[in-house]
């Protein structure tokens, strides 16, 4: 799992751009899926089983996409500016370091602040990769980098930069080689622009049209010194989500995931965030609707180019949805 | 087809070109209104369609047959509507209380001739004068509340609340350059316009005029739902702010330039163009040597932002005609500028087949 978690944390893929890491995740699944398509917006859906008696059509959706900065402009001392793909905050950026798809490497440098106890505004930096002219800048308007950590194991706790939602896709593609004799239909979605608003998701759910919807993503925890307020913590094991800032589970689906935990003995929470949300809004209002939950790996510093999972929580989330989608799910 | 075909086929921009122009500019269309400049869609492309029609939000949707089968259905689209004024509160004697539709700088009301209504009724943006007005005052904008609309009591009966109302300024050339109202985007309207009547052989052109792009891309969503084409182009016009910069400086904010040709999408706030659609529009310009630029990736955005997430997803770019001070009384384009649309776009279009989405994106 850390070895898989490692090598998908490490490609580069933001949202539009998710060319590699969606082929590290095919070479992952090929072995395991019955059909493998590529869409139009670059979604790698899998589909194992056939609907049996009992069984539902049934969409899991991971998002590849992760965070990122795309060049506006190179100027003539060989400075790239810069835009953000997805909910890049400034405080993050500065000293950061940046990794295109080409490979070059860059660090984010910043005009002199009047006052230093300030912020840099995203149009107050630039991206540094060693040149001096634009024409020899090895990047051009248009190119996209992701930031540029490496994968740290620190025993149960593991950090990198995007976790969110690499380690969902680890957990997706996990289940996918776990999951035997399953009733349903399953389509697993390794999902493209999620960061840009649910993009893929969105015309995944519509062509897939699912009886169900499930997505797996990370969420932010309570646990840290005066952090938020939030009943998820690190290590207490994978989070159900009842809202989010943009969907309601269904209490359906939510009761269907609890009872499953409670029935195999797997430690969960219940999820309630503030901000944000997941693939699962996007099915849950795609066609006529359906039923969606799902399934969060709590982590800290999301969208900082250092995210905290803990491994356990990972483990336990792959044994919860192999549980889940192994026997009929009651939805009445 | 063969280049040298393809360059001799590609639509002029004559002086019937920019008489259109200058007609589509001069309508009234603010978004939910478009009737004006329907009208004048329906009249040009008619002949030419092989198939017409008047969708629910009033998007006017034009399939032209191509001369090969299996031809791939290529959707184009370019928004009707533009941005401006509705009245919504008669306050008497010809006084309105009005609100902005779509994007408009409350800064740029002040002082404004405007024509309101489907007659075209002339009103202004009245300001108290420079004699009456203390420093303090003048230092800030003048909110929209503290503003109407001044007809005179002369007509009356002629307006309603409810009515749209847009700049007054009336198209003109000035030179190399178009300058009028409202030219995002009948500049791409009028793209359009030539396209229908001139559309290349090989593809089943779906083209859409769309609705209500200015306050929320609606149109083209139900249009792309119901055309449900392959891939989509969209044709609009994005503001050049390339102006010097006076501590000499590079201008690193410019966003397009003018006389700098078409400006090919990669990121705006809505959509992440399809890669495989900026190479095909790189390749062809290249190959045709027609200028082109990128517009600096960031805010904004297209039709394409709501078609590509129709269905299955609509691999989907935009393309776009520079123009200084957008979203204000005037725009400045350049003529080349649009030319070089103009034959971005109809070679594109020319030289696309489905090996160009054949990959992976």
């Amino acid at each position: 799992m850390k070895s898989l978690i490692k090598k998908l944390v490490e490609t580069v893929g933001p949202s539009g751009y998710e060319l590699k890491i969606r082929e590290v995740v095919r070479a992952e699944v090929e072995k395991y899926a019955d059909e493998i398509s590529v869409d139009a917006m670059g979604n790698l859906i899998v589909k194992k089983g056939e609907k049996k008696e009992g069984g539902l059509k049934v969409m899991l959706s991971a998002h590849i996409d992760e965070i990122g900065v795309m060049v506006t402009h190179v100027d003539k001392n060989g400075f790239a500016r810069f835009t953000t793909i997805g909910g890049v905050r400034p405080h993050t950026c500065y000293g950061s370091r940046v990794r295109f798809l080409n490979g070059t490497a860059g660090v984010i440098g910043g005009e002199r602040l009047d006052d230093a106890n300030h912020v840099h505004a995203i149009e107050a930096m630039y991206i540094d990769v060693g040149a001096s002219s634009v024409e020899d800048c090895p990047v051009k308007i248009g190119d996209v980098a992701a930031f540029d950590r490496p994968f740290e194991d620190l025993g149960n706790r593991l950090i990198s930069k995007a976790m969110d939602d690499r380690v969902c896709a680890a957990v997706l593609i996990e289940t996918l080689k776990n999951v035997k004799n399953s009733p349903h239909e399953l389509y697993f979605v390794f999902s493209t622009q999620e960061e840009v608003g649910l993009r893929g998701a969105t015309t995944a759910a519509y062509a897939i049209d699912p009886d169900l919807g499930i997505a797996s993503d990370v969420t932010m925890t309570g646990d840290t010194p005066r952090g938020m307020k939030m009943d998820v913590a690190l290590g207490k094991g994978p989070a159900i989500k009842v809202k989010d800032g943009g969907m309601l589970a269904d209490p359906k689906v939510v009761d269907a995931m609890v009872q499953c935990a409670q029935k195999h003995e797997i430690p969960y929470q219940l999820e309630v965030l503030l901000g944000g949300t997941t693939d699962a809004k996007a099915m849950q209002i795609s066609r006529a609707g359906m039923p969606a939950g799902c399934v969060s790996v709590p982590t800290r510093y999301v969208h900082t180019p250092s995210e905290m999972v803990d491994i356990n929580d990972l483990n336990n989330a792959v044994k919860l949805l192999t549980a889940l989608i192994s026997e009929p799910i009651n939805l009445a | 087809m063969k280049n040298n075909e393809i360059l001799s086929q590609i639509p002029e921009i004559g002086e019937e070109q920019i008489k259109l122009l200058e007609k589509l500019s001069n309508a009234v269309s603010v978004s939910g209104d478009e009737s004006e400049v329907r009208n004048i869609v329906m009249e040009e492309a008619k002949e030419f369609a092989d198939n017409i029609r008047v969708d629910a939000l009033g998007n006017v949707l034009v399939t032209k047959k191509a001369k090969v089968d299996d031809p791939v259905r290529v959707m184009i689209a370019a928004h009707m509507d533009e941005v401006g004024f509705m009245l919504v509160d008669d306050e008497g004697e010809g006084l309105f209380k009005f609100e902005i539709v779509g994007g408009i700088d409350n800064r740029q009301l002040v002082g404004k001739p405007v024509l309101v209504g489907k007659e075209k009724l002339p009103g202004v943006i009245g300001a108290k004068p420079i004699h009456l007005t203390t420093a303090d005052e003048r230092k800030n904008p003048i909110p929209l509340d503290s503003l109407r609309i001044d007809m005179g009591p002369g007509n009356l009966k002629k307006c309603k609340v409810g009515d749209r109302a847009t700049f007054a300024t009336r198209f003109e050339t000035w030179g190399p350059s178009l300058v009028g109202k409202a030219l995002d985007d009948r500049l791409g309207v009028a793209t359009l316009i030539e396209l229908v009547k001139h559309a290349p052989e090989n593809i089943e052109l779906l083209a859409a005029f769309t609705v209500q792009e200015e306050n929320g891309l609606r149109g083209a969503r139900i249009a792309a739902y119901s055309m449900n084409p392959e891939v989509a182009f969209v044709l609009d016009s994005t503001p050049a702010n390339d102006l010097p910069v006076w501590d000499e400086e590079e201008n690193g904010r410019y966003n397009v330039k003018l006389n700098h040709g078409p400006a090919i999408y990669r990121l705006d706030a809505a959509t992440l163009s399809d890669p495989r659609l900026i190479d095909h529009l790189v390749k062809v310009g290249d190959e045709f040597k027609i200028p082109y630029q990128f517009r600096q990736p960031g805010k904004g955005g297209t039709d394409a932002g709501a078609i590509h997430k129709q269905r299955g997803g609509i691999p989907s770019v935009s393309i776009s005609v520079p123009g200084r001070y957008a979203h204000t009384a005037v725009l400045i384009a350049r003529k080349a500028d649009w030319e070089n649309t103009m034959k971005l776009i109809f070679a594109s279009l020319a030289k696309f087949n489905r090996d160009v989405l054949s990959v992976d994106r």
